[in-house]
């Protein structure tokens, strides 16, 4: 039951991200591209993703618990720090080249195009680069504060 | 070019946040990809059973999409070297950074968490100068 549910969850998002075009990467770089010809889709996107959230999970949070969970696991960290600027701008390079961030990435996997395979095996390998160089010993010591139920989870 | 599609793009953003909200009600965890994703590929502690078969799902969302005569666009913007660089660079800034479009981008604003705003203003800004830098200077 839970599977199916988070099974149901993933298939909206990538049925969302193809809806909206955001799988093709012209669209997502028209957006990107203010002094081209610019093209708004992407705000639309982002625009009603985040007002469905935004109260969305204002409901949801007045729960005691996930359906199927012990706890909300949301993200704890409060600090604007060199990692989080650093890597949103790494991230902002990569995604001004390429036209994909990683969830129209994978969902764009469908559609056959090899350059996708090779962006999407790319990315694999610059997550698993992170985590061999900043994960390894964090990880034992999230655990204490997981059976709490608080993990600092990275979104 | 991709052409504006305002109204697709709104029903595709509802239900990009519609997903984001089952998650949130179901397994209580924000809908980030690049953390999904990557939690897939923890050299120690692989607790991934929920991001593989949220993964599962994006791919099966894609492949409905397909099914009904959706006809999915893809038209790439780099060649296959530079999606390779950009691919290393989207997946390791994410890590480092803590998120993507979906998880700082939708979940983490509509949070209005003041981590999730600043790396979304850092990544579309820097994202807008690449595209101005490798269309219009380069």
């Amino acid at each position: 039951m839970k599977n199916l549910a988070v099974f149901f969850s993933g298939l909206l998002f990538g049925l969302g991200l193809a809806v909206s075009g955001m799988t093709d990467p012209a669209k997502v770089i028209g957006f990107l591209d203010v002094a081209g010809r610019w093209n708004p889709t992407l705000a639309f996107v982002m625009g009603g993703a985040v007002i469905v959230t935004f109260f969305a999970f204002r409901r949801i949070m007045r729960r005691e618990r996930p359906v199927f969970a012990q706890s909300f696991e949301l993200p704890e960290k409060k600090t604007i720090d060199g990692k989080l600027v650093g890597g949103a701008a790494v991230f902002g390079i990569g995604w001004g080249i390429g036209g994909f961030c990683p969830g129209p990435a994978v969902v764009a996997l469908v559609s056959g195009v090899w350059p996708v395979f090779a962006f999407v095996a790319a990315m694999l390998a610059g997550m698993a680069l992170h985590a061999i160089l900043f994960e390894g010993e964090s990880v034992s010591r999230r655990e204490p504060l997981r059976m709490r139920g608080r993990v600092r989870e990275r979104s | 070019m991709g052409g504006f599609t305002p109204v697709s793009g709104l029903l595709g953003g509802i239900l990009i946040g519609i997903s984001a909200a089952l998650l949130m009600l179901f397994e209580g965890r924000v809908a980030g990809i690049s953390g999904i994703v990557g939690g897939l590929l923890r050299p120690l502690g692989w607790r991934g059973g929920w991001r593989a078969v949220f993964v599962a799902g994006l791919l099966a969302g894609g492949v409905i999409y397909e099914v009904f005569g959706g006809g999915m666009r893809v038209q790439l913007e780099a060649s296959w070297p530079a999606m390779i660089l950009a691919g290393l660079l989207v997946g390791f800034g994410t890590r480092l950074g803590s998120g993507c479009t979906s998880g700082h981008g939708v979940c983490g604003m509509a949070r209005l968490s003041r981590r999730s705003i600043s790396a979304t203003l850092v990544f579309m800004v820097v994202a807008v100068i690449t595209v101005f830098v490798t269309r219009h200077v380069l």
